[in-house]
């Protein structure tokens, strides 16, 4: 059985409309010297090169930069390791494995926090799509793009890596959660600071 | 059997007809054509309800159409029936949002933190049926959140959608009602009776089949998300039942399983243990490099190659003999008497590492192997009897098929044992109470007809004779037989010729002709001739010196009677052990070499019926082989290669060598054990393994240990008032080899006998009494 060769109508070719390329020899003094003049009006320019890295240009306020995991007021984090911002994630580039808050080991308010948190800085394409996604405004992004490394692995940031730094009046978790508020009060904002019973004692 | 003939009825669904049988649903019926009518309550497996209001269809009969859309899950279709379902009626679709609407009334917005979302027909339907905005401006109503139902099951109540399916499955299915819908209104939930918790064997099924996130399962909360897993489908390796699974893995760690879906086993339902009980592969302490006994006596790690030659020379080197436990696949297990016969040159192997007799070996090889009973044989059965079986103990499933049963046309079912279980009091048996080892009488005594059906569990054959009554009551009777062990590779042990006195196939070692077929098939010379030794015969042998070295797979010594004489034999012979875990057996062994987990490998299990269940690897990346692979590399080493190096060979090779058609071994009858009359504080034991216990493919996971019964002696009311003990006293059992102080429970029991569960919290039998049924111990307060 002979094979069936493919007509150029099967391919969908004579739709095309195509158009020979002529070439018409050199052009002329006048059309080249108008490009030129393009590059001959860049030399009276103000340069916009910047003396990297000793001096640093600040970016657009809303640049995608890198991500930053934040806290509650009172120090808890705003993970609950929900695993939205790896389900929207088109580069597959966050691992997220979610746990349940106990009263000895509570991270963050209500009933489940993010036990294990990466994004591997090797696949993010910086598109932002997991910020969207976040339900607690745990996952922003931050203005710093100074992301490169010597090994893959250290391009996989922890959570520790991402997470926020403690500020003024936050305590480090674990903690219990402020008096009298549950969860839904710290979404809403109605806490403001710690609480001096949420400090735990270490022996 | 006779054909059901069933009348046929058409109706028209958004124009199209469709004819299906009589009393069938409409939502069955649209489903037939690929209308997928939204649904919560609705199961096909569970009595309709009309709970949830999503399914509402317009429907008219004969011209006149219903003045209100109908729930289509609880009307059966009707000749000349026009359903008009959301996509033709605006009513319909304007009726079932409206339902929707008031359904997420006061379901939480916690999708983010609940274990469903990704995989909640909630989510789904409400994308697909619900307004894109909430009108809703009121509080939602709360609970507190979550309650333990029981340590494995926790329940949200705010975000529960009262469908009834937990219910009514646990009424209807599990026989288990210990949760209901309580108070009315919106403040309708699901609870559970506040003196006794949900104690169900069953209980997980009602997380898989929650349509909200109300119902969640504690070893899985917050674990992972639905597009984290990767689902292979699987088969139970826990027990007999055979049940299809789905395994769910998430970076090469199993992270939970779900019952699959095969109408001809499993339905769709599973037990707890099949659920849950999967960390022991996981449990830290796996052996992950071969050990090979050095000069100093102790285990070092060895390479393969090292391991093996030392393998090769221990079993070499004199009479050897093989005993692999009844949790191998039959492909494994073929490997094994495969390897007995060529490598070893002997029939001696057995894969019953457990309370055994001859009289068993002779039943199984006469009426077991290449018996075809099947769960339909139940479904159509007259009446069932169970002899040393506890369905709900020992095979969960075949439980939940008679009681299915039960329900729906009040089968029959005799129970010959010592106790009343509460599975046969859930399954309305008529309890024959007998006196341990006094089965066989009352089995010979009782009358079946050829469409009846005798289960019999691997306990029966701890009563010398009862097999033999069984046999007989079979023959004279032409009721149905069917053998249910425990474990679930015994029946495929069984067919494998893992056993003395058959080989692959259902062939008796004893006749020329089968081991010539054989002989062909292996390529070998000739085979051994002479019937192998049991298993207790082979330790025996070992003890006596006749045997020198031990082949050892999935054994633990005190699964058998006498573990002091098996822990001797394991010391003094050469043993090659294969295991996943260090376990009693790799503590005495010479050479230890890993095998996968039943997660790690392919290989199929064959269920009582005989059914394949075959499952592929779970977890793909582990470096683990499966037994035969390994079993092939010593016999490679020993220069008598068996010619099996992967699963797919054994299978294939095994499936050529087809079933034996010649004619079966004889069966010689046993006659009964004189009968042990017990005086005052005396009383014979029986006992049996409950279904959740303190077993060794149950470690890891303490939310499941939590759910098991509570242990206890039970002593009838006679004995009772003799000893003068209440429920909850504590009684004293002892023999000669050991104590166990136990709180008593009085319940419907033979006079003369005292159960005990056989490997609970607090109860070792076989350990502390080296015996567990039929025995005489003395009972008194302690």
């Amino acid at each position: 059985m002979s094979e069936i060769q493919p007509t150029r109508r099967d391919l969908g070719l004579e739709a095309v409309s195509s158009k020979p390329v002529v070439n018409n020899g050199a052009a002329s003094f006048g059309t080249q010297l108008l490009g030129f003049w393009v590059t001959f009006r860049a030399m009276f320019k103000k340069p916009n090169t910047v003396q990297y890295p000793e001096v640093k240009e600040p970016t657009a306020p809303r640049f995608h930069g890198r991500h930053q995991l934040n806290r509650h007021p009172d120090g808890l984090e705003k993970c609950i390791g929900c695993e939205l911002c790896a389900w929207a994630c088109p580069a597959d580039a966050i691992y997220v494995e979610g746990e349940a808050n106990t009263e000895e080991n509570r991270m963050s308010p209500g009933e489940r926090y993010g036990k294990v948190y990466q994004i591997n800085y090797l696949r993010c394409v910086f598109c932002g799509l997991c910020i969207e996604a976040c339900p607690t405004r745990a996952l922003t992004m931050t203005n710093e793009y100074e992301l490169a490394d010597s090994s893959r692995s250290d391009l996989i940031y922890e959570k520790m890596d991402l997470l926020t730094p403690l500020r003024e009046g936050m305590l480090m978790p674990p903690h219990p959660m402020y008096p009298d508020m549950n969860d839904t009060n710290y979404y809403k904002g109605d806490v403001l600071g710690s609480h001096p019973s949420q400090e735990v004692k270490h022996d | 059997m006779s054909t059901e003939v069933v009348d046929m009825i058409t109706v028209i669904i958004d124009g199209f007809e469709v004819t299906v049988p009589k009393g069938t649903m409409v939502i069955r019926a649209a489903e037939k054509l690929g209308i997928q009518i939204p649904r919560f309550c609705d199961h096909p497996l569970l009595d309709p309800v009309g709970a949830c209001r999503q399914c509402l269809v317009d429907i008219e009969i004969n011209g006149r159409a219903f003045p209100k859309p109908q729930a289509s899950c609880t009307i059966p279709v009707e000749p000349g029936m026009i359903v008009k379902t959301q996509l033709t009626s605006a009513v319909a679709a304007k009726a079932q949002e409206g339902v929707m609407e008031l359904l997420l009334i006061n379901h939480p917005l916690d999708c983010p933190v609940c274990d469903k979302g990704g995989e909640c027909p909630l989510q789904n339907q409400a994308m697909s049926t619900g307004r894109s905005e909430s009108r809703f401006e009121g509080t939602k109503r709360t609970f507190e959140k979550p309650v333990k139902i029981s340590a494995q099951v926790l329940l949200d109540r705010e975000r529960c959608i009262l469908c009834a399916r937990c219910t009514r499955f646990s009424d209807q299915i599990a026989a288990d009602p210990f949760i209901t819908l309580n108070e009315r209104g919106a403040l309708q939930q699901v609870g559970i009776y506040e003196k006794q918790p949900f104690e169900s064997y069953f209980s997980g099924n009602t997380v898989q089949i929650c349509p909200v996130g109300a119902l969640t399962g504690a070893s899985y909360r917050f674990h992972a998300r639905p597009f984290d897993l990767v689902s292979t489908p699987s088969a139970c390796e826990h027990c007999a039942s055979g049940c299809s699974l789905r395994t769910d893995v998430r970076r090469g760690k199993t992270l939970r399983r779900l019952a699959g879906d095969d109408a001809e086993v499993n339905e769709e339902w599973n037990c707890d243990k099949g659920r849950w009980a999967f960390k022991y592969v996981t449990a830290g302490d796996r052996i992950t490099h071969p050990l090979v006994r050095g000069e100093d006596g102790e285990l070092h790690e060895a390479s393969w190659p090292e391991a093996l030659a030392a393998a090769a020379n221990g079993l070499g080197a004199n009479r050897s003999a093989v005993l692999v436990g009844g949790r191998v696949t039959v492909e494994d297990a073929y490997g094994y008497s495969k390897f007995a016969r060529v490598a070893l040159n002997t029939n001696d192997i057995d894969f019953r590492s457990r309370v055994s007799s001859d009289e068993e070996r002779d039943f199984l090889a006469a009426k077991v192997v290449g018996s075809s009973t099947t769960y339909r044989d139940i479904d159509r059965a007259d009446a069932v009897l169970l002899v040393g079986f506890e369905p709900e103990e020992e095979s969960p499933i075949v439980f939940l098929r008679i009681h299915k049963q039960v329900r729906k046309r009040s089968l029959k079912v005799t129970a010959v044992a010592s106790k009343l279980s509460r599975g046969n009091e859930k399954l309305n048996a008529n309890f024959l109470c007998v006196a341990p080892g006094a089965e066989a009488d009352a089995v010979t005594a009782e009358s079946l007809t050829a469409q009846s059906i005798i289960l019999v569990g691997e306990r029966a054959s701890e009563s010398a004779g009862l097999l033999s009554a069984v046999a007989a009551l079979a023959d004279r009777t032409g009721a149905k037989l069917a053998w249910i062990p425990r474990r679930s590779g015994e029946r495929g042990a069984l067919e494998a010729g893992a056993i003395g006195n058959l080989l692959p196939g259902g062939r008796p070692v004893s006749d020329a002709s089968a081991r010539v077929d054989v002989s062909t098939v292996w390529g070998a010379d000739a085979l051994p001739t002479t019937v192998g030794l049991s298993a207790c015969a082979i330790i025996e042998a070992v003890n006596a010196g006749q045997i020198g070295s031990l082949v050892v797979a999935g054994v633990d010594p005190l699964d058998g009677e006498n573990h002091h004489q098996t822990l001797a034999a394991l010391k003094k012979a050469f043993v090659v052990s294969l295991e996943i875990r260090p376990s009693a057996v790799t503590a005495l062994a010479d050479v230890v070499l890993p095998v996968a987990a039943v997660t790690e490998k392919s290989g199929s299990f064959l269920n009582w019926e005989g059914r394949a269940r075959h499952f592929e690897a779970a977890v793909v990346d582990s470096l683990n082989r499966s037994d035969v692979r390994i079993l092939s590399m010593i016999a490679d080493e020993m220069n008598r290669p068996i010619g099996i190096p992967t699963v797919k060979a054994a299978s294939k090779e095994l499936a050529s060598l087809s079933t034996w058609d010649g004619a079966r071994a004889k069966f010689a009858a046993a006659k009964p054990a004189k009968s042990i009359s017990v005086s005052g504080n005396d009383a014979l034991l029986t006992s049996w393994r409950r279904l959740l216990d303190e077993g060794t493919l149950q470690q890891g996971e303490e939310n499941l240990a939590a759910t098991a019964r509570k242990s206890v002696a039970v002593i009838s009311p006679k004995r009772a008032a003799s000893i003068g003990v209440v429920d909850g006293d504590a009684v004293r059992v002892s023999n000669d080899n050991g104590v166990i102080v136990m709180p008593v429970l009085v319940e419907n029991i033979h006079d003369d006998a005292l159960w005990l569960p056989r490997n609970s919290r607090g109860s070792h039998l076989l350990a502390t009494f080296g015996v567990a049924s039929g025995a005489r111990v003395t009972v008194v307060k302690d």
